[in-house]
C-alpha cells in the first residue's frame, strides 16, 4: 500500500488546488492522517474511492473530536528604548538605550471541531487511511461537507456526529438527531457540555404538567439565587 | 386495501415520497434506496413498529409506511438505550472502561473486551504473551459460536418455530456460558481481557472442560441442520427475501456475516491477522444471493469453522504467563497520539478509536458499532416486502441494542 505521503501526492495530482496536509502521530500505532480542506473534500473522497490503486471503497468509521480554545503563553524577547541616567553625568541627564526584556504574551488559539474518517479497501484489503476535516470554529461556522453521497456508511455516523458534536454536514440526505431526542438542545459530546439539572423537564400543553414544571423552574431559580 | 376511487392522503404519504426522492437524489448513483410507488388507490397506513415489539430484540422502533401489506418507507429510530458510553469512558481511566465494554454488545462481552484491549495495545505499543493470545482466540471463537447459535435461534423463533430451535440453541449456549463463568466469574459481563494479556489463567481442568464442550458442538450443528435445513417453510420465508447487493453492502460499510452473505470475501481475521489468527487454518464461508437464507447459512458454516479454530488452538496452547510482566497497570498513561483498532466480532467489524493526550483518561474514545452501521441498509432491504418479512430481515441483521445506542 502507498504511504501517507504518496497518497497525498496522488490526491494533489488528481485534484488540483486541494489542500492536503499530513498530520504526524507520535503513538506506536503510527497511523498518520491526512487533513483535507473542506472545499475539495467530495472530489478527494471520490478520487480515493474510485482510484484503481487505492480503491478505498469501505468507509469504516466516522467520528467527531472537539478541540477547545487553547490559551497559549509564549515568552517573547522584546527590545525597546529606555531612558537611563548617564553614569557620572549630571543629575537629570539621561540618554536613550536599548534594553531587551522577556515578556510573556498570551494569545488564544481558536478551537475547532474535527471529523475523522477511517477508510479501508475491501478490494485491495489494505488500510486504514485516516482523513480529517476541521471546521472554522466551534460556534457559527461548524459546517463541513457530507461524504454520505460517496459512502453510504457515513449516513448514520454523520448523523451521530451532528447529534453529539453539532457539526452540520452540508449535503447530507437526512440530517436529524439520531441518539438524542429531536427537542434536545445541546451537544452532549462537546468538551464544555454541562448537563441540564433535570433531563425530565419538558413543558407540555397539559395544564397539570405545566403547573408541575413551573414549580420546578421556581425551585431552580431559588437555588441559583442563593449565594 | 380500501377500494375507494379517490386518493385520500391522510398519512402524509405523498410528502414522504417527495422527501425521500429529494433525499435519494443527494446520494451517488446506485446507492440510492429504491422508491416504491403505489397505484394511488386507497389510504396508506403509518405504523410504528416498536419500541416494545417483541421482534425488535430490545427497545428499537421502525416507522413504517404501508400500502396494504407492502412496505413503502421504513425509518429506524434509535436512542432508547443511549447512555453516552463514549462520554463515560472519557471521564475515567483506560482500564476503568473495560467493564463498560461488556455492556455494549452484551451477548459477546469477550470480543468487546478484546477489541478495546487491542486498540489500547496499539496506542501504547503493548505486547501480549503467547498464551494470552491463544486464550483470547479460544474465548472469541466460543463467543462467536454462542452468538451465532442464539441469532439463528431467535430468527427461527420469529419465523414461527416457537420455542424448540431456540431452546436447542440456548442449550449449547448455556454450556459455553458455564465455561465463561468458571473462568471469568460471570456468564455475560466477563471483563476478562487486560492491556497486555488476560486477567486470570485457565486451569487444566477448565481446558479439559472446554475440549469436551467443543467436541460436542459438531453434533449440535448436524442435528440443527438435519431438522431445519430442508424445511419448506424456512426456505419459502427466507430465500430471495431481503436481498442485499454486494456493491451496496461494501459502500454502506456493512461488515461481518452480513457482508459475506452478499458474497464479499472480507474477514478481518484473514485481512488484518490481528492476534495470532495467521496460525490457524480456516475457511471464510461466502454467500451467493445475499438473502436471509444466505445470512442464516453463513452463520451455520462459520460456527463449523470456529470449531475447527478452537480444536487447533486447544491443541497448540503453549505454557507461560498470561500477562506481559512489563505491562503497566497503575498510572497507565499512553503517549500522546491516536490509534484505531478493530476485530472481526460476531456481528461485524468492531473498532475502537482512541486519542490520548498523555493523561490517564482518553481524550477521545469512540466505538465503531457494527450493529448500528449494519442497519444503514435496513430500509433498502425491506422496501417492497411484506410486514411479516420485515421481522425476518431485521432478525437476520443480528443487532444488539446495547451497542446500537451506546
Amino acid at each position: 500500500m502507498k504511504t501517507v505521503e504518496e497518497i497525498r501526492a496522488a490526491i494533489l495530482a488528481a485534484v488540483p488546488g486541494a489542500a492536503v496536509t499530513v498530520l504526524p502521530n507520535a503513538s506506536p500505532s503510527a497511523q498518520q492522517s491526512l487533513l483535507i480542506g473542506a472545499e475539495h473534500a467530495t472530489a478527494i473522497a471520490k478520487f480515493l474511492r474510485d482510484d484503481e490503486e487505492l480503491a478505498l471503497d469501505f468507509l469504516s468509521n466516522v467520528t467527531g473530536v472537539d478541540w477547545l480554545d487553547k490559551e497559549i503563553a509564549e515568552k517573547v524577547k522584546v527590545t525597546r528604548q529606555v531612558a537611563k541616567p548617564v553614569e557620572g553625568g549630571e543629575p537629570g541627564q539621561v540618554q536613550m538605550m536599548d534594553e531587551t526584556v522577556e515578556e510573556t504574551r498570551k494569545h488564544v488559539e481558536p478551537g475547532y471541531l474535527e471529523v475523522v474518517y477511517h477508510l479501508f479497501s475491501v478490494a485491495k484489503k489494505h488500510g486504514p487511511v485516516v482523513l480529517r476535516m476541521r471546521t472554522a470554529n466551534r460556534t457559527d461556522k461548524a459546517e463541513l461537507p457530507s461524504l454520505t453521497p460517496v459512502w453510504r456508511s457515513a449516513e448514520f455516523q454523520e448523523r451521530e456526529v451532528f447529534d453529539l458534536f453539532g457539526i452540520v454536514f452540508k449535503g447530507h440526505p437526512d440530517l436529524r438527531r439520531i441518539l438524542m431526542w429531536d427537542e434536545f438542545k445541546d451537544f452532549p459530546m462537546r468538551r464544555d457540555y454541562v448537563e441540564p439539572d433535570d433531563f425530565e423537564y419538558e413543558p407540555t400543553p397539559h395544564d397539570e404538567v405545566l403547573k408541575r414544571a413551573q414549580a420546578h423552574r421556581a425551585h431552580v431559580g431559588a437555588a441559583e439565587a442563593k449565594p | 386495501m380500501s377500494s375507494s376511487s379517490t386518493h385520500v392522503d391522510k398519512s402524509g404519504y405523498l410528502d414522504n415520497v417527495t422527501a425521500r426522492l429529494a433525499r435519494s437524489e443527494k446520494l451517488d448513483g446506485w446507492n440510492r434506496p429504491p422508491v416504491i410507488e403505489t397505484d394511488g388507490e386507497g389510504e396508506l397506513l403509518e405504523l410504528a413498529m416498536g419500541p416494545h415489539h417483541p421482534s425488535t430484540h430490545g427497545v428499537f422502533r421502525m416507522d413504517l409506511a404501508l400500502d396494504g401489506e407492502r412496505v413503502i418507507r421504513l425509518k429506524p429510530v434509535f436512542g432508547y438505550l443511549h447512555r453516552n458510553h463514549e462520554q463515560l469512558a472519557q471521564n475515567q481511566t483506560y482500564l476503568a472502561s473495560m467493564p463498560y465494554t461488556d455492556r455494549l454488545d452484551y451477548i459477546c462481552s469477550l470480543t468487546n473486551n478484546w477489541a478495546y484491549a487491542l486498540a489500547v495495545e496499539k496506542l501504547a505499543g503493548q505486547a501480549v504473551p503467547e498464551r494470552a493470545e491463544y486464550l483470547r482466540v479460544i474465548l472469541a471463537e466460543l463467543t462467536r459460536i454462542q452468538n451465532h447459535a442464539s441469532t439463528i435461534g431467535f430468527l427461527l423463533q420469529e419465523m414461527g418455530a416457537s420455542g424448540t430451535p431456540l431452546m436447542y440453541a440456548f442449550r449449547e449456549r448455556e454450556k459455553i456460558l458455564d465455561l465463561f463463568e468458571s473462568l471469568t466469574g460471570s456468564r455475560m459481563m466477563c471483563n476478562y481481557m487486560r492491556f497486555g494479556g488476560c486477567r486470570v489463567d485457565a486451569s487444566d481442568a477448565w481446558l479439559n472442560g472446554a475440549r469436551k464442550v467443543v467436541a460436542g458442538l459438531p453434533q449440535f450443528i448436524d442435528e440443527f441442520e438435519n431438522f431445519l435445513m430442508s424445511n419448506e417453510i424456512l426456505m419459502a420465508r427466507c430465500q430471495g427475501v431481503g436481498v442485499l447487493k454486494p456493491e451496496l453492502a461494501v459502500n454502506a460499510g456493512i461488515s461481518g456475516p452480513m457482508l459475506r452473505a452478499s458474497g464479499v470475501n472480507y474477514d478481518i481475521r484473514k485481512v488484518d491477522h490481528y492476534g495470532i489468527y495467521d496460525r490457524f487454518k480456516f475457511r471464510v464461508p461466502l454467500g451467493d444471493h445475499g438473502d436471509i437464507f444466505d445470512r442464516y447459512m453463513i452463520r451455520m458454516l462459520e460456527m463449523r469453522e470456529s470449531i475447527s479454530i478452537l480444536e487447533q488452538a486447544l491443541k497448540q496452547l503453549p505454557g507461560g504467563p498470561v500477562m506481559d510482566p512489563k505491562a503497566k497497570i497503575r498510572n497507565f498513561r499512553p503517549k500522546a497520539g491516536e490509534a484505531y483498532g478493530r476485530i472481526e466480532a460476531p456481528k461485524g467489524e468492531l473498532g475502537f478509536y482512541l486519542i490520548s493526550d498523555g493523561s490517564p483518561n482518553p481524550y477521545r474514545y469512540r466505538v465503531r458499532p457494527p450493529s448500528l452501521i449494519n442497519l444503514t441498509v435496513l430500509e433498502d432491504m425491506c422496501l417492497g416486502s411484506n410486514v411479516a418479512d420485515v421481522v425476518l430481515i431485521f432478525g437476520s441483521v443480528d443487532i444488539v441494542l446495547g451497542e446500537v445506542d451506546r
